[in-house]
């Protein structure tokens, strides 16, 4: 185990922290030794700050750092870990391994902010291994801030899974700034008596590109799951959404949520898909696609507001 | 007597057929003012096109706000000129809180302090610890989203506030809160067209006017017109005619 505390004072170090902190971060508390944390710009990693109960493992490599993570068994870890990616050059790629365990019975938040504040040609990867083991529980929270230039390839993959007991919740948010392509791909396993909530929330403009593929196989008595997906898009931006959900054990129970609003020459398309092998399973979904609701559109007008203005409130309150 | 509002020979037609049929009207400065009528009169209809909704726009009359015809502005400039609606059935609002919404009328008054913000709530018999944070969206019932949308009337201060059924989805014992409530409008300076079924908030009106198939066939003291609604009008193939005129 490698634990690292370095003097945040490079240039980088500040970059990063601005680009966390417009990313709707907090940097000081990538200061605060106290609370667990990881910095990494580019393939450098810039701070880690271990605590008891996690243990950090971070190797550098040609186009990015491989996290391993661990969660120790039994430990509850009082305050969230903050997590931050990023890349502050223009262009370049950045390729994020990360194997995450949370042993039995242990307990943790991971916030993660992802910040590319100046993208013009950059490729953001993660691939991502998480297991939540017996009885454990992982709240996991995205949020990625693009800046205003849509050059931007954001590639997440996750394959998470979930054994007896265990709990995962994951919201992955892409809100501000441009979305440029974004292609989410998660995949969960749910064993016995788990729990998996996966919500995503994406705001598209210009002609940006967002493909959300999430599929959860129920595959243990009594495995509960629910995706939300929430998308807006404008202008040219085009959106594709399939959320898979499969009851293959006795009183599993899935709900696909899927609402998109379009506007503009914007063209979206949902795809939930329901597969059920076990008669005592079962799994919901519903998907609306639709432009702003005019009652809500005309009665902030009648309050004053401009057209524009109203939309874009309505669409930030939908996506909040 | 100078009037906030004057209705002139107003037309609309929606898909083809004539709904409102040369509405005449006037409402004072500062005066409440009642509209009643069955269902289906064009109450709601009347209401929209004064607002200037998308599908309402007037096919003959004037519409003569504050001393301006406003017949060509769009919502949000008859909004800026002091016009506001309350609907019937209000919108609903997914992740907008209360205190957000209440502020957006006040923007161009200079904004809202939260001491207003808190009293619009009270004036609305909610508690502001409870509402000012949650949502306009789901989770509210039908009622708490209608005081809501009262309340976002209060903060905006308007010159002329039209409220349809501002009664329907409130409890029977609250309507003394409605009548207050209007009556808090008038005092603040607004004028209210309000729309109503109930006789109570006619009667706390200062004039009525009632409409039936689409125009307004009489108005003056609000008893009066409420009595001959009840006494002189019979309902027929699904209308209310009245038995004296026509
Ligand atoms: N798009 C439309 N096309 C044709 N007729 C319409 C259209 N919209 C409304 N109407 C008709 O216009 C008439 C007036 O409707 P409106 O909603 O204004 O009545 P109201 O007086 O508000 O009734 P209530 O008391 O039930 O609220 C009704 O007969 C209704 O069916
Ligand atoms: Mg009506």
């Amino acid at each position: 185990m490698t634990l690292t505390k370095l003097d945040m004072l490079s240039k980088d170090t500040e970059d990063m922290n601005s680009a966390y902190d417009a990313a709707g971060g907090n940097s000081e508390v990538l200061h605060n030794h106290e609370m667990s944390s990881l910095v990494v710009s580019g393939n450098k990693v810039l701070s880690a700050n271990g605590t008891e109960g996690i243990v950090l493992e971070k190797k550098e490599t040609e186009n990015g750092v491989d996290i391993k993570m661990t969660i120790q068994k039994g430990y509850k870890i009082p305050l969230p870990v903050h997590l931050c990616f990023g890349l502050i050059p223009k262009d370049g790629i950045q390729e994020i391994k990360m194997d995450f365990v949370a042993e039995e019975d242990s307990e943790v938040e991971l916030i993660a902010h992802c910040t590319f504040p100046n993208a013009v040609k950059v490729v953001h990867k993660m691939d991502a291994k998480m297991v939540i083991g017996k009885n454990a529980s992982l709240k996991y929270t995205e949020t990625h801030f693009h800046g205003p230039h849509g050059g931007i390839e954001v590639l997440p993959k996750a394959y998470v899974k979930i054994e007896e007991g265990g709990k995962y919740y994951t919201n992955f948010a892409l809100i501000s700034g441009r979305v440029g392509f974004l292609e989410f791909d998660y995949s969960v396993d749910a064993e016995k008596d788990s729990i998996c909530e996966m919500v995503t929330k994406v705001y598209g403009k210009a002609d940006d590109k967002i493909r959300i593929l999430e599929k959860i196989a129920l595959n243990g008595e009594n495995a509960r799951s629910v995706i939300k997906s929430r998308i807006a898009i404008t202008d040219n931006a085009i959106s594709e959404f399939r959320g898979i959900t499969e009851g293959h054990a006795p009183r599993a129970r899935g709900h696909v949520d899927c609402m998109e609003v379009i506007q503009g020459n914007a063209k979206a398309e949902a795809i939930p898909i329901v597969r059920v092998d076990n008669p005592l399973a079962k799994v919901t979904h519903e998907a609306a696609i639709g432009c702003v609701d005019k009652k809500e559109v005309e009665t902030l007008m009648a309050r004053g507001l401009e057209e524009d203005d109203a939309i874009d409130i309505i669409v930030k309150g939908m996506l909040a | 007597m100078s009037y906030i509002l004057t209705l002139k020979k107003l037309e609309l037609c929606r898909d083809g057929k004539k709904i409102l049929r040369g509405v005449n009207l006037e409402i004072g400065n500062q005066e409440i003012h009642s509209i009643i009528g069955a269902n289906g009169a064009g109450k709601s209809t009347l209401a929209y096109t004064l607002m200037g909704l998308q599908g309402y726009e007037q096919n003959e009359g004037s519409i003569i706000f504050d001393g301006e015809d406003i017949a060509e502005l769009s919502i949000t400039e008859r909004a800026k000129k002091g016009i506001t609606l309350a609907w019937q059935e209000p919108a609903r609002f997914e992740g907008l809180k209360v205190r957000d919404y209440l502020a957006i009328g006040a923007r161009d008054n200079g904004g809202i302090t939260e001491e207003e913000l808190k009293d619009a709530l009270c004036k609305v018999d909610l508690n502001p610890e409870k509402y000012l944070d949650r949502e306009v969206g789901e989770a509210l019932s039908g009622g708490e989203r209608k005081r809501i949308e009262l309340a976002s009337i209060i903060t905006m201060k308007p010159k002329l506030a039209i409220l349809d059924e501002p009664d329907s989805g409130i409890d029977v014992v609250s309507l003394k809160e409605i009548v207050n409530l209007i009556r808090a409008l008038k005092e603040n300076g607004s004028s209210v067209l309000v729309i109503t079924h109930r006789e109570e908030i006619a009667a706390a009106s200062d004039k009525a006017s009632l409409m039936c198939e689409g125009v307004i066939l009489r108005s003056g003291d609000p008893l009066e017109i409420s009595e001959f609604f009840k006494n002189r009008c019979i309902p027929c193939d699904n209308r209310i005619y009245p038995l004296t005129e026509n």
